[in-house]
């Protein structure tokens, strides 16, 4: 959208708001870590439609690892008595601030513009504490996607792979070619990312769902999660010897390069794939992750919102959260961002073929049963449990022998001691 | 000779007796300012974490009683394992690098060296540089695509392989060069001032007795320089310990946890991970480690420096 | 003691030279990388590698980091973030110093019971790794009103510094003689009298110490600044981690390495200028017992 375009539109949601409301000026602090890229352009854009109605906003930007100093900064904040009007706060964690007590309820707003129809429950509910929402969910991230380059395919002699076996022999072939078969970045949270990957493959939803989400102990530490394991390392053994420490768009440049083939990554790669001028389809090839065909791994931001005590701040709160699930603002960021608006009346017919085919998934897999919370991305599990997997990940990954047994245990022995 | 002198005291003091008596407070009186900042900035807030470190508060502080849970948890814990030796190899081979680098600068700088100002502010200035700074540069230097490897590839010498930093066993060693090239030249500056400060009549006279120089270096100079040692080493323990910024720039703890660090363990406990009560005893723990090392050599000095 | 030692080092002047430039060359080595890489374009990073110079010299890495670059929602470069870690610098620095010359003065000349254990457990708590104390911190600086304000990092400085500056302090005036000091006495002069009149001025090499050592760990710290301190006050530290860490899009390593320059430069220049004050500082005795 031109800046023009969206300044145009911007005006006319402001046009349309004012005489419905008398404008109260407030102020909303609001906590992120989109420094940078799409994500700067997609949260200027909220802060302009803010000022568009007459609020300031007040940036409180901490960049860094997904949003750890970010966390420690809130935490502190609150601990201090004077906590931001709005923070970028994910999955399982909404809950601890709000049994803390530290958070709104969004149920006027939530009921004036009906988001219980909108929202999926299974978001929803993320985004609910007991019963209340606390939190508004900005958009939906699908997990489990593959980016591939379709030229160095097409060089190799392969085509996607659409299962894990697939996989492998497209790797061979790709490895003989002389190119790298996967493009990975060597951080807990990618290694994780490719893991649960791997783990929805090898166990489908129904067992990922007790294992992750319910942490039922015997999913945990069966024969099942051993082959995932193996499966895992096989994975991993198509990684250049460089990865560790990589950021995961570095990775995705090797792709966009041609010298790897392809990446396993949420849809986030798309926004990397688009600034470098790419279009899907034909430059680029967007595909579930080997073996996950119609199975949707779902990460949500949100901002939860934090009980504030100046009225005309916390009027400023309200519109704030009404604005992020608008339609116009759901597309300005969706669009940038490369992920889908979580409300599901939108036209999709602005988006691209990704975000489209991610959209009928997001459909279809929410009436299928094939819906599931990303533990990598904090949608499953608390950061406790989430870390504990992280480390046992991850140290797996970085063993020089990698047996599946050994790691099966420590996942057991790891998740148990967290919960 | 107090006899002689007390009169003209004893006239100007009858009057002021009350200031007499202030006099005695007042010492006490200006540095109970920073005694109350460090009281409750430094020891309460100790206390508070040891406090916290037998309950089992996750998210924020939550004041129940566990026992030695947490400290049970550690013990199994793997990654906290491999922080605490990594704090061993890193602190050891980071304090006696820097004191090695700096005393064999700093004597040779002592040389008479033309320019001798301009190298010594070239060994100086890493210290100026933040440690996120050094530690993002010398990511990028020791990254093998990018960096040192690719360097020597390009110059011909194609079988040169420096993987460290991607490598599980060897990553911390490239901490400590980070953190060696950061602090060794203060270090070198702290000896430089030291040697500057020698009694030359002990040198002379030990020359005249025919001893040779490396020996009157190790035997006389450096045994003398004992408060210099003293005053390098709280800088580098201090700077051993808080080396967290420098491991989050270089390699965030990876490759998997093979360069975690207890503070960094710590941090990652308390606030990514909501793991109050496991954080505060990792704290607890390191706190008890510095102590037992540190308090002795504390002692041991400040002994000393009494009896001067 | 240099001149003692001449005579016997001759034959190997040549291997001291050589020692003293190689050192030399692995200090600079990483601040020759910066500078050229932050006058290098994306293209020439990727391509070429690190020690290559520039193919086309360029100042555009500078100019984004000075005035472009996101940090945040606002992509107005680092420039603004200066005056604020001046702003809260310049204070911390001046105040620590200043407690610590009194306590060093304190400690090594008007001993009382239980100073040399208020001198050791001051020194202890310079070992006290800042991530244990940031939440009783915020709570105590959220009851005090001051949280979230230059005041209130600038007190969080202070607390942390204070250590060190009596250190440096009280190794300083322990050296001076004590005879000084029982004169003055004698004559007449107070507790203030003395350190006014006669340690005081004889002290500068110590201020230029400790004022150079503060400086460099309050500006560079980037822990206190990040929870402290909010939006608009935020330091350089924080404006930099943000515009560095980014998450998304291609790295810049020019703007980067131009930012850590541009950030690092009133550290460096302290360094650079008054160098030699510090050396002379330490030499005047602040490292001897």
């Amino acid at each position: 959208m031109t800046i023009f375009k969206r300044t145009l539109t911007a005006a006319a949601v402001a046009a349309a708001l004012l005489p419905a409301q008398a404008i109260q000026a407030g102020e909303v602090e609001v906590l992120h870590w989109w420094t940078a890229g799409g994500e700067a352009r997609a949260a200027a854009a909220l802060k302009e439609m803010m000022e568009e109605q007459g609020h300031t906003w007040k940036d409180f930007a901490v960049a860094g690892g997904g949003g750890e100093a970010a966390m420690t900064v809130l935490k502190t904040r609150a601990v201090s008595g004077n906590p931001p009007a709005a923070a970028q706060i994910k999955g399982l964690d909404i809950r601890e601030w709000a049994k803390l007590g530290f958070l709104t309820s969004l149920d006027d707003v939530a009921e004036a513009n009906d988001w219980n129809q909108l929202v999926p429950p299974v978001i929803a509910d993320v985004m609910k504490y007991e019963g209340e929402y606390v939190a508004v969910p900005v958009n939906v991230h699908r997990v489990n996607w593959v980016w591939a380059n379709p030229d160095v395919l097409e060089d190799a002699g392969v085509s996607v792979p659409k299962t894990l076996d697939e996989f492998y022999q497209a790797a061979e072939k790709l490895k003989a070619a002389g190119v790298i078969p996967l493009a990975h970045g060597g951080q807990p949270w990618q290694d994780a990312t490719v893991f649960e990957a791997v783990a929805l493959a090898v166990m489908g939803p129904e067992e990922y769902a007790k294992a992750f989400v319910e942490h039922d102990m015997e999913v945990i530490n069966s024969a099942l999660m051993e082959e995932v394991f193996t499966e895992f390392a096989k994975v991993m053994s198509y990684v250049d010897d460089n990865a560790a420490g990589r950021d995961w768009n570095t990775a995705t440049g090797m792709v966009i390069r041609g010298e790897a083939a392809m990446q396993i990554m949420g849809d986030w790669a798309k926004g990397e794939f688009t600034a470098a001028g790419l279009t899907p389809g034909e430059d680029y090839i967007c595909a579930p992750a080997p073996g996950t065909t119609g199975q949707f791994t779902f990460n949500v931001d949100s901002f939860a919102m934090f009980s504030l005590s100046d009225e005309e701040n916390a009027e400023a709160q309200k519109d704030l959260a009404r604005t992020i699930l608008e339609p116009e603002f759901q597309t300005v960021f969706n669009e940038a961002k490369g992920s889908i608006p979580v409300r599901t009346d939108m036209d999709m017919s602005g988006f691209d073929a990704c975000a489209q085919a991610s959209m009928d998934t997001f459909k279809s897999s929410a009436d299928d049963g094939g819906l599931v919370p990303s533990f990598a991305h904090g949608l499953a599990t608390t950061s406790y449990v989430q870390g504990q997997i992280f480390d046992v990940v991850t140290n797996f990954v970085n063993s020089d022998d990698k047996d599946p047994v050994r790691a099966t245990d420590q996942l057991a022995a790891a998740i148990q001691a967290a919960l | 000779m107090e006899h002689i002198q007390r009169r003209p005291v004893r006239v100007a003091r009858a009057p002021s007796r009350l200031l007499d008596g202030l006099q005695r407070w007042l010492p006490k009186l200006v540095v109970a300012p920073t005694f109350v900042l460090i009281g409750v900035g430094i020891y309460g807030y100790m206390l508070w974490t040891g406090v916290l470190s037998f309950t089992s508060s996750s998210f924020l502080p939550v004041y129940d009683f566990v026992g030695f849970d947490q400290y049970a948890k550690l013990m199994t814990n793997d990654r906290w394992l491999t922080a605490s030796v990594n704090l061993g190899i890193f602190g050891g081979l980071f304090i006696l690098s820097c004191l090695l680098i700096g005393v064999v600068l700093a004597i040779f700088l002592d040389q008479k060296i033309r320019q001798e100002g301009a190298i010594r502010t070239i060994y100086l200035y890493p210290m100026a540089l933040s440690m996120i700074v050094t530690g993002t540069v010398w990511k990028w230097i020791l990254n093998p695509s990018l960096g040192l490897e690719k360097l020597m590839h390009d110059w011909g010498w194609t079988s040169f392989s420096f993987d460290w930093l991607v490598n599980s066993d060897m990553a911390i060693y490239t901490i400590v060069m980070a953190a060696v090239w950061q602090a060794s030249g203060f270090v070198m500056a702290l000896f430089l001032a030291g040697l500057r400060g020698v009694d030359s009549s002990i040198i002379r006279a030990a020359r005249v007795d025919g001893a040779s120089l490396p020996l009157i270096y190790w035997k006389i100079i450096l045994p003398s320089l004992r408060p210099v040692f003293f005053s390098a080493v709280m800088v580098l323990a201090h700077i051993a310990i808080k080396s967290f910024d420098l491991v989050m720039a270089m390699t965030a703890g990876g490759p998997g946890y093979s360069t975690d660090l207890p503070a960094v363990f710590m941090y990652a406990h308390t606030f990514t991970r909501g793991q109050m009560g496991l954080g505060s005893a990792s704290a607890m723990l390191m706190l008890g480690a510095i102590l037992a090392l540190i308090v002795p050599y504390l002692y041991s000095e400040l002994r000393e420096k009494r009896h001067d | 003691m240099t001149d003692v030692v001449r005579t016997g080092f001759r034959p190997s002047r040549v291997a001291i030279y050589g020692v003293l430039l190689l050192a030399a060359l692995v200090y600079m080595i990483p601040l020759f990388i910066m500078l050229v890489t932050s006058f290098k374009t994306p293209m020439d990073i990727r391509t070429g590698n690190l020690m290559a110079l520039p193919a086309d010299w360029t100042t555009i890495g500078w100019t984004k980091a000075w005035s472009e670059a996101c940090t945040g929602v606002e992509c107005n470069g680092i420039s603004g973030y200066f005056w604020n870690s001046f702003k809260m610098t310049v204070p911390a620095v001046l105040i620590s110093t200043l407690l610590g010359a009194f306590n060093g003065y304190v400690l090594s000349k008007w001993k009382f019971k239980g100073s040399d254990l208020f001198f050791g457990m001051l020194l202890f708590g310079c070992f006290v790794p800042f991530q244990v104390v940031l939440l009783p911190m915020a709570a105590t600086l959220g009851q005090l009103g001051l949280a979230n304000t230059t005041t209130g990092l600038v007190l969080v400085h202070v607390i942390y510094g204070v250590a060190f500056t009596t250190l440096f302090f009280r190794n300083y005036y322990v050296a001076i003689p004590d005879a000084l000091i029982k004169a003055a006495r004698l004559d007449g002069a107070g507790f203030f009298t003395i350190f006014f009149r006669i340690l005081l001025p004889m002290s500068t090499p110590i201020f230029m110490v400790s004022l150079i050592w503060q400086f460099t760990q309050i500006w560079n710290d980037f822990l206190f600044g990040v929870v402290f301190a909010s939006g608009d006050s935020q330091p350089i530290t924080v404006a930099l981690n943000n515009l560095v860490n980014t998450s998304t899009g291609v790295k810049e390593y020019n703007v980067d390495m131009a930012a850590a320059m541009i950030a690092a430069l009133p550290t460096l220049v302290v360094y650079i200028v008054a160098g030699k004050y510090f050396i002379r500082g330490l030499t005047a005795g602040s490292v001897k017992g």
